[in-house]
């Protein structure tokens, strides 16, 4: 394409592709955001000028090249404005998760010495004023939401429009050397750092060069064929690496536009009013939102139901295959195209799903009846696989090549290959520079040639050449008698049911497998109103005795599943316990992104594990949670250690689910 | 005491103004029944006036005073430097003052946006005819009011259910949406009648925070009734305590606290 030429005259960073988009595309939408009830709107034109205006103000704030900025806010135009505006002035943005409490944020800050922080509210501001002690080079605080902020010593705290006002004032003195400041970067200066989530120890941080980002996004871009007439609705946390790639580095290189949610409770109406073509959800929301469709059906009238039935049974033969545009006769394409005008395009319009041409999902495994029930209803949902370290693209699937269970084929300009112990790496131009301060963890994990280690094991499928994920590679343990233990494969299973909403799963160096169940309030909820079961909070729910027996159904599916699979039928679940708390990453015991962390749980609820394995029938226990402001409380509960059917392997015969 | 003209500034810092509105010697009768008796008290400009009392100690009679819906047989009610005559409510609310009620009374079947427009009444003037048209002045009417609702929704956090109708909502949420239809009138004196009556712990901080937001922001001066003697504690500036009919007390939360007859009336005399 003419624009990959571009790259390499004059397109070397987001500054100068935010130049481009205001002259090119200068009257057309770059930013909205729902406030007050209504779409505002911010051209590329608009936005450059808002952009310049903080980057004034921030080069007459005192920020220098090379400072750190961090930003910490949820999605809106202003914090995407000071992330380029923050790089035009030749510093290096630093978006955090705004939900991080304060001494997770305290070490992050202390790490990247951050002197300047641009933040939303009082809450956040409030959080930074508490840990300001410990970090010495700290220096200015910008917010952008003035309420309740007006008793605050503004010495060192200023607000957003403040700022941008003072910029724009010494639009002369300062012009020029914004100027130079942004002539200065090229594909070589640093873009942006972010945090890894890290499932075990510290955060890492991840220094992608404006190279990383652009080539990044360019080739995704052209690969799903991305264009200037995109809609996105940018709602996932800022601090990810998903966010910045789509709406930043594919969003300016394509010129689309980005829609910001009015508040993370609106996003579902937001949604819906913005109808996205590009769309990007972990598989946490589409299984939250399928489930709410179901629990919707149900309650629905009888005819409705029968409708919703009918249609569906045939969308899930004929669906995917339509969307794939291979051969259907021409009677199921009839019945299709009716379940499209009654159910399908009425119910992808409720989901905000009606216009989307690209859709993605990627960091966990998808259950296959999820996948398979977007895909049935025409909607392009595909998987890739990830990390910041290689500025998202690892692998992608090309349209019509799509599966549940591989996450597709190496993504353009990137290598892959697999080590003898089964060990994915890759290398490509999207691969990170260095963790900052980080030499060891750098040398560990990039060798002198660019290979990346991503510690997943995985291998190529045979015919198709896909890349299959089989675990995290660390995770996978032995089993005391020396078979293999992939914990996640198995905690997939059990989450693939709506009524779960995590599981862990134990095994390593153990005789069996036994798992922590934690249910999911929504469906169980619904479940237990819709049969009458009473309950007063989610612990007493999670213990009442029914909703044990149909987790204990759940479970004993899983481990007939299991008994399938020659590998792995010794990791069938004997034992399992239904956890009295939801699993939190404010006690530690998930990342940021949703993902377990097996040895703090381990370690927390030793007790808890203790009793899987010594046999006991309940187990009283005390838990201490972190409530949303930091403060501490603990629960108490005496939890239900249920034993689950699990079928006989040894290997002579191979026994029917009874 | 203080002085009627001059204000004061609080610990936290918030500058208190003159007094806005002043009770002389109210007494209320129902029949035999003396609601309230003799009862002198004001409210300044920009502050957070609590009455507390145990049950049936007539304070929402007073707020009730307040608002117009009653007439005291005995006294007078100065507002802004005048003597008040007898009003009906819609007048009083005329005059700038908005209210909360105990028991929440919204219309259930309208959605939250519709509920808050509601507050927006009195400011709107355009006909019946040009209403059905919506052309010309209703409509520039509408979209004037609208803003100013919607900014009200967004103060108090209420996008997600801007078209839900109230009926549908938990009692937290519809407390909420009665303070915001309140706050879209623009009131220079917001009664708040038991704003957090029934709420849990984390409903009850929530309402706290905003009513504490909404005076600072608006500097809206607030009257409330309130039973949480914790809450109250936390927000006035000044407390008024009623026992009987009876003003028993008067003052900063710190005074009040330590008067006798507060405890008394709240913890019991012991009988000999």
């Amino acid at each position: 394409m003419a624009q990959s030429s571009q790259a390499t005259e004059g397109l070397g960073s987001i500054p100068t592709l935010l130049q481009r988009n205001a002259k090119e595309y200068a009257n057309r939408p770059a930013y909205r955001e729902k406030q007050f009830g209504i779409w505002q709107c911010w051209t590329w034109a608009e936005a450059e000028k808002e952009i310049e205006a903080l980057a004034l103000g921030l080069i007459n704030l005192g920020v220098n090249e090379g400072d750190f900025v961090a930003v910490i806010g949820r999605n809106r135009p202003h914090f995407y404005w000071s992330m380029v505006a923050a790089q035009s002035v030749g510093a290096i943005p630093v978006p955090l998760y705004q939900d991080a409490a304060a001494e997770e944020m305290a070490y992050v800050m202390e790490h990247c010495g951050a002197r300047f922080a641009i933040v939303e509210d009082q809450e956040q501001v409030d959080k930074m004023i508490d840990i300001q002690d410990q970090l010495h080079q700290f220096e200015h605080m910008i917010y952008v939401d003035p309420r309740g902020m007006r008793k605050y010593d503004h010495h060192k705290l200023h607000t957003f429009t403040g700022i941008q006002d003072q910029g724009r004032a010494a639009y002369w003195e300062f012009i020029e050397d914004l100027k130079a400041r942004r002539d200065k970067l090229n594909y070589d200066s640093i873009c942006v750092m972010l945090y890894t989530s890290g499932t075990t120890g510290k955060p890492k941080g991840v220094v992608l060069s404006n190279r990383n980002i652009i080539e990044a996004s360019r080739s995704s871009a052209e690969f799903d064929h991305l264009n200037r007439d995109e809609e996105v609705l940018a709602y996932l946390p800022m601090a990810w690496v998903g966010d910045f790639i789509f709406s930043i580095g594919q969003a300016y290189w394509c010129g689309f536009c980005v829609n910001c949610p009015e508040s993370p409770e609106t996003m579902q109406t937001d949604l819906r009013e913005i109808g996205p073509t590009y769309y990007f959800a972990p598989p946490r929301v589409f299984e939250t939102q399928l489930t709410n469709v179901m629990i919707r059906m149900e309650d629905a009238g009888r005819f409705k139901k029968w409708l919703f039935d009918v249609f569906m049974a045939n969308a899930r033969k004929v669906g995917p295959a339509i969307l794939d545009g291979k051969p259907v006769g021409g009677w199921d394409r009839l019945k299709y195209a009716l379940g499209n005008l009654f159910i399908f395009g009425p119910l992808k319009d409720t989901l905000g799903f009606g216009r989307v041409r690209v859709g993605y999902t990627a960091g966990e495994a998808i259950g296959p009846e999820i996948f398979e029930f977007y895909r049935s209803l025409g909607i392009n949902l595909k998987q890739l696989y990830g990390q910041t370290e290689a500025s998202v693209f690892i692998t992608l699937q090309p349209d019509g090549e799509v599966r549940n269970d591989t996450v597709g084929v190496a993504a353009p300009g990137v290598e892959i290959k697999i080590d003898p112990s089964g060990e994915v790496f890759y290398r490509g131009p999207g691969t990170f520079e260095y963790y900052y301060k980080n030499d060891e963890s750098t040398k560990k994990t990039k060798d002198p040639e660019g290979w990346v280690a991503t510690g997943d094991a995985g291998f190529f499928e045979e015919g198709s050449g896909h890349l299959r994920i089989i675990d995290r590679a660390k995770d996978v343990g032995k089993m005391a008698d020396g078979k293999m233990f992939a914990p996640k494969y198995v905690e997939n299973k059990l989450k693939f049911y709506p009524n779960i909403l995590e599981a862990v799963v134990f095994g390593h160096q153990r005789d069996v497998c036994t798992a922590f169940i934690n249910i999911d309030l929504t469906a169980v909820g619904n479940w237990a109103e819709r049969n009458n079961i009473g309950y007063a909070s989610y612990q007493e729910l999670a213990g009442h005795p029914k909703v044990l027996e149909m987790i204990q159904e759940h479970v004993e599916e899983v481990n007939r599943s299991l008994a399938d699979d020659p590998m792995l039928s010794h990791c069938q679940v004997h034992r399992f316990l239904v956890l009295h708390k939801e699993l939190d990453a404010d006690d530690g015991e998930m990342t940021r992104t949703r993902k377990v962390r097996r040895g703090v749980i381990a370690e927390k609820f030793e007790d808890l594990l203790g009793g899987l394995y010594d046999g006991s029938k309940e187990i009283f226990t005390t838990t201490e949670v972190t409530y949303e402001d930091g403060r501490k409380g603990a629960i108490s509960a005496t939890l239900a250690i249920r034993d689950a059917k699990v079928v006989p392997v040894p290997g002579n015969t191979k026994v029917a689910a009874e | 005491m203080l002085d009627a003209s001059e204000g004061f500034t609080t610990e936290d810092g918030r500058k208190i103004g003159g007094v806005v509105m002043e009770m002389k010697h109210i007494t209320l009768r129902f029949g035999g029944v003396v609601a309230i008796q003799d009862i002198s008290f004001d409210i300044r400009q920009g502050e957070v006036r609590a009455i507390i009392g145990p049950n049936g100690a007539g304070k929402s009679s007073m707020l009730n005073v307040i608002s117009g819906f009653y007439n005291p047989q005995e006294g007078e009610v100065w507002y802004k430097g005048a003597l008040r005559p007898p009003m009906k409510p819609y007048q009083v609310a005329r005059q700038g003052i908005a209210r909360t009620f105990q028991n929440i009374a919204l219309f259930e079947g309208m959605s939250v946006l519709d509920n808050v427009m509601t507050g927006r009444i009195r400011q709107m003037n355009a006909g019946l005819f040009a209403q059905a048209l919506w052309k010309g002045k209703a409509e520039r009417e509408e979209v004037e009011n609208r803003e100013v609702v919607e900014k009200v929704i967004d103060f108090l956090e209420i996008q997600h259910i801007r078209k839900t109708p109230v009926g549908r909502l938990p009692y937290g949420l519809k407390k909420r949406v009665e303070l915001a239809r309140a706050l879209a009138a623009e009131p220079s004196i917001l009664l708040l009648d038991e704003p957090m009556a029934g709420m849990n712990v984390e409903e009850k901080e929530d309402m706290s925070r905003f009513i504490l937001d909404v005076n600072d922001e608006f500097g809206t001066t607030i009257a409330l009734i309130e039973h949480d003697m914790g809450v109250v504690m936390d927000l006035s500036d000044r407390v008024v305590v009623m026992d009987y009919g009876k003003k028993i007390g008067d003052g900063t939360p710190d005074e009040v606290r330590n008067n006798q007859a507060v405890i008394d009336a709240y913890l019991g005399v012991a009988h000999d």
